[in-house]
């Protein structure tokens, strides 16, 4: 029982686009920094690039209280399942922002240490490239989040999608949509 | 995925069934269908083995005795009985915790378990590696104009150190004669970078203990200093500017009025951290005798940087095996008595005003000239010289394809960065590609005091240990 | 024992090397610690699999795997290296824990990556790697693990 349970009509569209609303404007996100990302990052959370205008800036060390996991810096074997266990306890609505290079594709490292991009192991709703990404970027990151969440359906799911021959049903279960968004300059 | 279904007419399980009730099962109620699945796939919890802190019987006596340092406090030629150390068995009262790998306070992915007795700890092992890069041997796959950019993730709060003292061991190995502008302008951008690593461990360390203002305060200074280097290398962080040979580009103009606001605005403020801080009794309560550590132990256990200077030994690579043109400035090593946290803490603020001593007499002493050597077997020539030899030209292709080869051979080059002594060690077999590359972590080896410096301290001092140790973990793993 | 002379910009920095076989190891470094080289500044090993032919002093025998360590003296300001040839079929050496503690997490990274064991470490688990890991990753006839990247194919330093 909940938002999605109910018909879409005239009067749910007020209620959901209060919703809507009410979730981009107030992302929490997770602390999830791992490397030099991590460190732009917390610039984006200090003074110079405030994101506390967003309502972003309470990080919550507990993953179930977040909506938001910034993967900020590169993911190592060893941290790969911690990461989708982090993941995995956070609860609906909950995005994800791959933050750099190494956490979009594995960066300058492709080797043996490191995953090849974080979405083999979460679905990731905004990539935000750079080495790191200036504050700015990620902002723009968060911008696009914000977007996304403002036209993205809450209460008519899409059904889901019959798999494509060859994967299994213990794949992770969420397809990411790609969102291609302008904001204004 | 197998399921037990189990009617009401069972009295209990048969005698054989060891799947069904293993040792965490709950008690079935009688009359009641009972349904077990198993879901081997998923993953109940991330376990490293033997990396693990283990209940102590399980522990072999000679690893218990890294809980006390006994090998350090004893007289030469005494010999250590390992059944000496199993002394405090009271298993029922001990309880192992862990921190991380993923907290908001542990300074990136470190991971901490402690036995605690109650508040107090007894035993800690980092778990670390949770950001291990496999940069060594990447650099083996990258040739010598590249290293940098591989080189400088590994620090990442002070990037500029780990391509100094990559770019020094290759020029030692090279043997070229670096031009002196190029000398001092790495010692200002050196300097530029331990002045924003330590703004950086000031406020991390302030929002550590609590104190957020700390934080704001210590990242809005330092965005000065990442403004101007952006401003000359074009990066905030990660610059791959030092590079062997010189630095890649000319300092901007108008440098000197940039470094001079940057030091005039960062010295007042440090009083102002004083009134925030440095005077303050909660501070003082929380960080004065906490997390000592002893001359005998930082050496033994290979500590250096603040850690060390903090046990009262003035050992400074800047002043004792000067590196660029460190001979010609004047700056005071800081130098600790108690080995604790407010020493650590004193430490990197005062180095944080000797930098700023050591800006303003680089923007004095700076020598004009050429920023790299002329050699151009081993830095590109001008981008306008290609258009007009055809030498430049086969120079710049080599460069920036093949690489320059480096003459056969091995060093050690070690710089003082601020967390300690940051080494590199070479090898060379005459190729356009380093054969091994190892760089000494600080960080790495600093982290080896963490189980001495929490003995017997409280659970709720941890986090303001680690926070004063300085860890980074892109050192500690690499 | 071999020094060599390493121009560095300020001045000339003279390294010197030393070559015990295995059985003198600890003794040597015992010797240095006697001596004043107080602290162990770093312990690395090298895979010298696809380099053989390097370099070596008069009576060293050539082996596959090298320990290096690197010690320092405050008072003296000097350092020295003790690099140490390990054979391939038997890749162990003694620990220094005893004498220097602050091996130990060094000591730990040598096993993990190249596989070195050290008798008489205290705890020689694997900790850069995961537990399950299988293989010593920076030993020469480990890859690198490259994933093939579309359109990267162009031959060059990689």
């Amino acid at each position: 029982m909940g938002l999605e349970d109910l018909q879409h009509n005239f009067l749910t569209g007020q209620l959901e686009e209060l919703v809507k609303w009410a979730r981009r404007n107030s992302v929490w996100p997770a602390t999830f920094g791992l490397a030099c990302c991590a460190i732009e990052m917390m610039s984006v959370g200090a003074a110079d690039f405030d994101i506390s205008r967003l309502g972003m800036e309470v990080f919550r060390a507990s993953p179930r209280q977040a909506d938001l996991m910034i993967v900020a810096g590169r993911v190592s074997q060893k941290m790969a399942p911690v990461l989708r266990q982090v993941y995995d306890q956070m609860m609906e609505p909950k995005w994800v922002i791959s933050m750099g290079v190494c956490a979009s594709t594995g960066g300058m490292f492709n080797n043996y240490a490191i995953v090849q991009g974080v979405d083999q192991i979460v679905p990731v709703d905004v990539y935000a490239p750079g080495c790191p990404p200036s504050p700015e970027t990620l902002l723009h990151a968060i911008l696009t989040l914000h977007e996304k969440i403002a036209t993205g359906a809450i209460t008519r799911r899409p059904p889901a999608e019959p798999l494509p021959p060859g994967r299994d049903d213990r794949w992770t279960p969420e397809v990411p949509d790609a969102v291609r968004v302008s904001t204004p300059r | 995925m197998s399921t037990d279904v189990r009617d009401d007419q069972g009295a209990g399980p048969p005698a054989g069934t060891g799947a069904a009730t293993g040792p965490g099962a709950a008690p079935v109620p009688e009359g009641v269908a009972v349904r077990r699945v198993e879901r081997p796939g998923l993953v109940a919890e991330t376990s490293e083995g033997a990396q693990e802190l283990s209940e102590r019987e399980r522990t072999a006596d000679v690893e218990l005795g890294l809980e006390v340092g006994s090998v350090l406090r004893l007289p030469e030629g005494a010999v250590v009985d390992p059944s000496d150390m199993n002394v405090e068995r009271r298993d029922d009262e001990t309880m192992i915790i862990n921190m991380g790998p993923q907290h908001p306070s542990t300074h990136g992915v470190l991971r901490l378990m402690l036995e605690l007795q109650g508040e107090t700890v007894l035993r800690t092992k980092p778990v670390i590696g949770y950001l291990h890069t496999g940069m060594e041997k990447t650099a083996e796959e990258l040739s010598y104009v590249q290293g940098a950019t591989n080189v400088t993730r590994m620090d990442y709060l002070s990037p500029l150190f780990n391509e100094l003292v990559y770019s020094l061991a290759v020029e030692a190995l090279l043997e070229v004669e670096l031009p002196p502008r190029a000398v001092w302008a790495r010692m200002l951008l050196s300097e530029l970078n331990r002045l924003s690593s330590h703004l950086m461990w000031m406020a991390t360390n302030g929002m550590d203990l609590g104190s957020t203002s700390m934080m704001i305060y210590g990242f809005r200074e330092r965005e000065m200093v990442l403004a101007f280097f952006e401003k000359t290398t074009g990066l905030r962080m990660n610059h791959n500017f030092i590079r062997p040979g010189g630095i890649a580009a000319d300092l901007p103009d108008g440098w000197e009025d940039d470094v001079t606001v940057i030091c005039d605005t960062v010295e007042t403020r440090t009083y102002e951290y004083d009134e925030l801080l440095t005077g303050q009794p909660i501070f003082r309560e929380r960080v004065e005798g906490v997390g000592t550590l002893t001359a005998e132990e930082a050496l033994a256990l290979s500590a250096t940087g603040p850690l060390l200077r903090s046990t009262g030994i003035p050992w400074d690579m800047r002043r004792t095996m000067p590196y660029l043109a460190y001979d010609q400035v004047d700056f005071d090593v800081i130098v600790g008595t108690y080995g604790d946290n407010f020493d650590r803490y004193a430490i990197r603020l005062s180095e944080i005003r000797e930098s700023i001593k050591i800006l303003r007499q680089v923007i004095e002493k700076m020598p004009p000239g050429d920023y790299r050597t002329s050699d151009r077997k081993v830095t590109p020539p001008p981008r306008a010289r290609i258009d007009e030899s055809m030498e430049a030209l086969i120079h710049h292709f080599k460069i920036f394809t093949e690489g320059f080869e480096v003459p056969e051979g091995e060093v050690y080059v070690a710089v003082e960065s601020p967390r300690g002594e940051l080494g590199c060690y070479l090898v060379s077999d005459g190729g356009p590609r380093p054969y091994r590359l190892h760089i000494r972590a600080p960080s790495f080896v600093n982290l080896q005091t963490l189980p001495v410096l929490l003995r017997g301290g409280l659970v709720a001092d941890a986090v303001a240990v680690i926070s004063s140790v300085d860890p980074v973990m892109g050192d500690v793993d690499r | 024992m071999t020094t060599t002379e390493v121009p560095k910009s300020g001045g000339t920095q003279v390294e010197e090397v030393a070559f015990p076989g295995r059985d003198r190891y600890l003794e040597v470094v015992a010797d240095y610690r006697g001596s004043g080289f107080e602290t162990c500044s770093d312990l690395c090993a090298v895979d010298y699999l696809r380099h053989p032919g390097r370099r070596l002093p008069e009576g060293v025998a050539p082996e596959r795997f090298e320990v290096v360590v690197n010690l320092l003296s405050l008072s003296r300001r000097q350092r020295v290296r003790v690099r140490v040839q390990v054979p391939e079929h038997d890749p162990a050496v003694p620990t220094l824990f005893p004498l220097y503690p602050g091996v130990e997490a060094m000591e730990r990274e040598a096993y993990d990556l190249m596989g070195i064991s050290f008798e008489g470490h205290p705890d020689l688990t694997r900790i850069l790697m995961p537990e399950d890991w299988e293989g010593h990753p920076l030993r020469k006839d480990y890859g690198v693990g490259r994933v093939p990247v579309q359109f990267k194919e162009a031959p060059g330093p990689r």
